[in-house]
Formats: structure tokens, C-alpha cells, sequence
């Protein structure tokens, strides 16, 4: 099994929840997370000052998939987020090692 | 109050000066010539308000005594009371809404706690200092502890036709307001405890002699009603541009520097932690002003009217003033930029509402809202913590208004004021001469305020510390000064975090 993880900008959720339904995805979780990567922060003006902001609001994706459906998952996430401008984010795969349903026991790919 | 009281250049009866303008004009000048009444200048000074002097054929005498009470002024001046008194909680929320979510109720407790200190402050020794009496710097004590109140107001005289009580009551909530201005450049640092013994000597030992400067008649910045001395200083301040706004700045830029900056400033943005707040004070603000500058004609009259709508045109023009500057500078108009114009357009048009028209209104309305969305960026060049703005809205714009009345001052307004600049004024009073005395009272002021004010937080610095802990002030003063948090959302998982101490040991063992 695969977690795959996804930063990607608030407003693409949308988007990327319905690319990961026409793939029949299960379920996933979702969290608003902050952070930067290679563009930095932003500058912002509150009352006449200007402030730097280093962390900008993202929002990251999890999902858990069999290991042969983990590249179709990458791939529509990254189609349904991508903006071709700076900030669209990343997304990475890792390996799951165990995986148990919490109402019925089942473990692994049953779990999924 | 100012306008009422500053004529002696008509008719050529001195002394026998106030009133509604022309009525009591005419009423002056035939009781002189029926002759039978007594001198008035011979009258003592404090006499009960209410009881006409008559002459042998029944007419009323000018007299100190000689207007009777008027109860639709008197209805109108206590609704106005009322709608000042509203702008105390409005400005706790116009603050409270700017601040962090942990400071909030620090600051609204400031606020109110300036509505309980000055309320006792005024009744007992505040309004004695500031109208009773003839001094040109300080009252009598006439009046202290609520003595001797149904006499007249010696400033106001014939011109009176509320209860001087009705007067206590209005004045009080300026007094309340004006200290209560000034915990907005100290927000998020001022210790409680050194709040409320600052505010009981300022609002006897600054805002008492400041306001009899230039509120009374017999004030050194409001000679109107000295006539002998040749020496006259008239400075027009309608509701008190002077009295409480660069009062108020002028303090808060003294506390600002007093206490030092905010912990993390200005590398924090300390962004306000509900905007919603902040407009719904600005609107509350607005409401009071009424009462405030419409107030100020002491009289439900034409004059207040005129007040009413030149507040509501400046408020709205500010306003507007503030957010084009935004969008200019900034590239957005925010809604916070919005609450702040309203409010600088009320600062500004106080000292002109009676005196000026209402296209006058409409600019010194916008010049405001411009100039004072630049001035808060002043903070960040000098680097002063005026957290709130105080210094910018406030004391730019009282100044900024102070100055226009030099401008925009016109006779057809108000036949007791004098023409300004653009209206062709001219002679001791009016045009460059009535600029010249504006700016002279609003100096003044400041200079007095300021060194007053810094002095008064030393002294009650040397028992008190006027600053919260470094680590009181990162927890915020809600919880550290104040024991309780304005917004309680509770663990996760919804139990609760409080138990009570006495009862649980009881239920664990009898369970």
C-alpha cells in the first residue's frame, strides 16, 4: 500500500477531490496546512506597513491506494492542481506498512 | 458649548452677551431702554437658575438668571448625554476589534472602567474645575461635590436654558470619552491597576483645566466673554477638537512612549482579531456623534441641525477620503480603512460642526480621511508603538479640523462666528487671524497635555508599574490581568478543562 501526499493551493481542493472520484478513490483527509517552498512568502499591507509573510496557507492531501493504483492517483492530483504558476505544490509517495480498519479489523488492501 | 458664548460685538451692550443670537439681541436692547433693570454687571456671579429678574413692568431683566428653562432643549440635551455616553462601548469594540484575541477584554475593560472612574471623578470635583467660576485657567470650586447645582453656569449665563445638572450630565460624558482615547495607542501593555489611577488624575488634573480653556467663556483660549481687557483670544471649538481629540492624541503619543512598544513591534503586523468589531463600534461612534457635535449647540435649535448634518457630510467624505487613498497606495480598500475614515472625518468635523456649511463639510471631511490615511504610517518613521492609531486619527485629525475652522468658518452658519479665510474674513477674528488663534488653542493643548500626561505616569509609575510583565503581556491581558479569555472554544474532544475544586474530591468518593 501507498500513502500518497499532497500540497496543493486551497483553491484546487475542489478540482482535485473530483479528479480522485472519477478514479474511484475511497476516501482521503484533508488539512489546512501552512508553509513555503522555493517562491518564499509573500508581502502584505496591514494600516499603511508593509509585513512579509513567510508561511502561506495550502491545503495537504492524504490518500492511501494499492501500490498499483498509487501513479493514477499521482497524476490526476497533479492534473486537477496544476496552475502552471509558482505555488502549485508538491506531491510525493511512501510506503505504507500496515493498515487496519478501525470497525471491522481488516488489515491491508482489504482496509483500503 | 463654545458657540453660545462668544459674542460682545453687536449692539454694543457688553456683558449682555449670549443667547440664541439675534432674539436675545433684541430683547437686550429694549430692556435697556426700560431702564428699570439692575446692571447686570453688578449681579453676583452664581445665581439659581431659572429665576428671572423683572422689571417694575413685569418684562424680563438680562441677567444672569434671565432665560428660563427651555424643555425641548433640555429633552434634547439629555437624549444627546445619552448618545455621548454610547460612544464610550462604542469605541471599546472600534479598538477591542483591532486587537489580538487575547487582548480584547483588557481593552474593553479599560474602556468601561474610564466610564466608572470619570462618573465619580465629574460629579465630585471634575465639573467644578472645569465650568464653575470666572478664572481664566482653572474653575472655582462652586460646584465641588455637587454643591450649590442649581445655579447657573457662570460661562453660559442668560444663554442657559437647561438645568445646569442637564449640563454635568453632557459634559460628563466628554470627560469620560477623552481618557478612554487614549488606550488605544497603549493597547495590549498598560497595566489595569496603573490605567485606573492614571485616568482618575487625568481626568481632574488635564481634562478639567483643558476643557475650561477653551469650553468656558471666561477659558484664556475662549475669552469671549472678557471684554474689558482689549485683550480677546477667540478660538473656535465647536465639540471640542482641542478638548478631546488633540487632547487625547496628544496623551496617547506621551503613554505610547511612556510604556515603550509592544513586544514583537513592529516586525508583527498584530493584525486586529475581528474587523466585524471594529465597524460595528465605527457605527456605533458615528450614532453618538450626533449627540456630540449637534449636542454641542446646547440648544435644540437650528445651529444644532446645521451641526447634525455637517457631521454626517464630513464622516461620509472622510471616509470615502480614506479608502481612495488606499486603493492609490495600496492597490485595496480595506474595511477597516473604511472604519477608520469615518472616525477621522468625526475627529475633524468637531470643531467646525457649528461653524461651517455643509459643502465646507465635504471637504474637510475628505482632506481628513486623506491626510490621516498617510499620517498612520508616521508610527512606523518615528517609531513609536501607537498601536491603534490614536496619534493618526486623532490628533492629526483634531488638528487637521482645529486648522479648517481658519478656513471654512463662516457667518452664515453661525452669526457668532467669524468668516475664514476662503469666506473673505477679516479683522482681529476672523480670516488669517482666526487661522492663526485655531492653531495657537491646538498647540496649546498639546504642549500642556503631553507634558502633563507623561508627568502623571511617571508619578503613578513610582507605585505602580504602568507596564504588564513580559510574560503577562505574551500570555495577553485577558487571562493574565483579568482571569477569563473572550473566546472559549473548548479542548478537543468537547470536555472541559475547568473542574470545580470543591465538589469533585466529594463525587469521586461518594461515587
Amino acid at each position: 500500500m501507498k500513502l500518497v501526499t499532497a500540497i496543493i493551493k486551497p483553491f484546487k481542493l475542489d478540482d482535485v477531490k473530483a479528479g480522485l472520484e472519477v478514479l474511484g478513490v475511497q476516501g482521503l483527509t484533508v488539512s489546512e496546512v501552512q508553509g513555503f517552498g522555493r517562491q518564499r512568502g509573500h508581502t502584505e499591507v496591514y494600516r499603511g506597513a508593509e509585513y512579509t509573510v513567510d508561511l502561506v496557507p495550502k491545503v495537504r492531501v492524504e490518500v492511501l491506494v494499492d501500490d498499483l493504483d498509487a501513479a493514477k492517483v499521482v497524476d490526476a492530483i497533479v492534473e486537477a492542481a496544476r496552475t502552471s504558476k509558482i505555488g502549485d505544490g508538491k506531491v510525493w509517495v511512501t510506503n505504507v506498512e500496515s493498515l487496519i480498519r478501525v470497525r471491522t479489523g481488516e488489515r491491508d488492501s482489504d482496509a483500503i | 458649548m463654545a458657540k453660545k458664548s462668544c459674542g460682545t460685538r453687536t449692539l454694543g451692550a457688553p456683558v449682555l452677551t449670549k443667547g440664541e443670537p439675534l432674539v436675545s439681541h433684541l430683547l437686550i436692547a429694549q430692556q435697556l431702554l426700560s431702564a428699570a433693570c439692575p446692571d447686570p454687571s453688578t449681579l453676583p456671579k452664581y445665581v439659581p437658575f431659572g429665576q428671572a429678574l423683572v422689571d417694575g413692568s413685569g418684562k424680563a431683566c438680562a441677567s444672569p438668571a434671565g432665560t428660563a428653562l427651555n424643555s425641548g432643549d433640555n429633552a434634547w440635551m439629555l437624549a444627546s448625554a445619552a448618545l455621548v455616553l454610547l460612544m464610550t462601548p462604542a469605541l471599546a469594540f472600534f479598538y477591542g476589534g483591532m486587537v489580538r484575541a487575547k487582548n480584547v477584554l483588557g481593552m474593553l475593560m479599560q474602556n468601561f472602567g474610564a466610564i466608572a472612574i470619570v462618573s465619580v471623578t465629574w460629579i465630585l470635583v471634575g465639573f467644578t474645575w472645569a465650568f464653575g467660576g470666572t478664572g481664566a485657567f482653572w474653575g472655582d470650586n462652586h460646584f465641588i461635590f455637587m454643591r450649590h447645582i442649581n445655579d447657573i453656569v457662570p460661562a453660559l449665563g442668560s444663554a442657559q436654558t437647561i438645568p445646569t445638572m442637564t449640563f454635568v450630565a453632557f459634559q460628563l460624558t466628554f470627560a469620560i470619552i477623552t481618557p478612554a482615547l487614549i488606550t488605544g495607542s497603549t493597547a495590549d501593555r498598560w497595566k489595569f491597576g496603573a490605567f485606573a489611577a492614571f485616568v482618575t488624575i487625568w481626568s481632574i488634573v488635564v481634562y478639567a483645566p483643558v476643557a475650561h480653556w477653551v469650553f468656558d467663556g471666561f477659558g484664556w483660549l475662549n475669552r469671549s466673554l472678557i471684554t474689558s481687557s482689549g485683550g480677546h483670544f477667540f478660538a473656535e471649538d465647536f465639540a471640542g477638537g482641542t478638548v478631546v481629540h488633540i487632547n487625547a492624541g496628544a496623551a496617547g503619543l506621551a503613554m505610547a512612549i511612556v510604556l515603550g512598544r509592544r513586544k514583537g513591534w513592529p516586525r508583527e503586523a498584530m493584525r486586529g482579531h475581528n474587523i466585524p468589531f471594529v465597524l460595528l463600534g465605527a457605527g456605533l461612534l458615528w450614532f453618538g456623534w450626533f449627540g456630540f457635535n449637534a449636542g454641542s449647540a446646547l440648544t435644540s435649535s437650528n445651529l444644532a441641525a446645521y451641526a447634525w448634518v455637517n457631521t454626517n457630510t464630513a464622516t461620509a467624505t472622510a471616509l470615502l477620503g480614506w479608502i481612495i487613498v488606499e486603493k492609490l497606495r495600496y492597490g485595496k480598500s480595506t474595511a477597516l480603512g473604511a472604519a477608520s475614515g469615518a472616525v477621522t472625518g468625526l475627529v475633524a468635523i468637531t470643531p467646525c460642526a457649528g461653524w461651517v456649511s455643509p459643502v465646507g463639510s465635504i471637504f474637510i471631511g475628505f482632506i481628513a480621511g486623506a491626510i490621516c490615511a498617510c499620517a498612520i504610517s508616521l508610527k512606523n518613521k518615528f517609531g513609536f508603538d501607537d498601536s491603534l492609531d490614536v496619534v493618526g486619527v486623532h490628533f492629526v485629525g483634531g488638528w487637521v479640523g482645529t486648522l479648517c475652522v481658519g478656513f471654512f468658518s463662516t457667518t452664515g452658519t453661525n452669526s457668532f462666528g467669524n468668516n475664514g479665510i476662503l469666506y473673505g474674513g477679516r479683522g482681529k477674528y476672523g480670516g488669517w487671524n482666526l487661522l492663526w488663534h485655531q492653531a495657537a488653542a491646538a498647540g496649546a493643548v498639546t504642549v500642556y497635555s503631553f507634558v502633563a500626561t507623561a508627568i502623571i505616569a511617571l508619578l503613578v509609575g513610582l507605585f505602580i508599574k504602568n507596564r504588564v510583565s513580559e510574560e503577562d503581556e505574551q500570555t495577553g491581558l485577558d487571562l493574565a490581568i483579568h482571569g477569563e479569555t473572550a473566546y472559549e472554544f473548548g479542548p478537543v474532544g468537547g470536555a472541559s478543562n475547568f473542574h470545580p475544586v470543591a465538589t469533585s474530591a466529594k463525587e469521586s468518593v461518594g461515587a
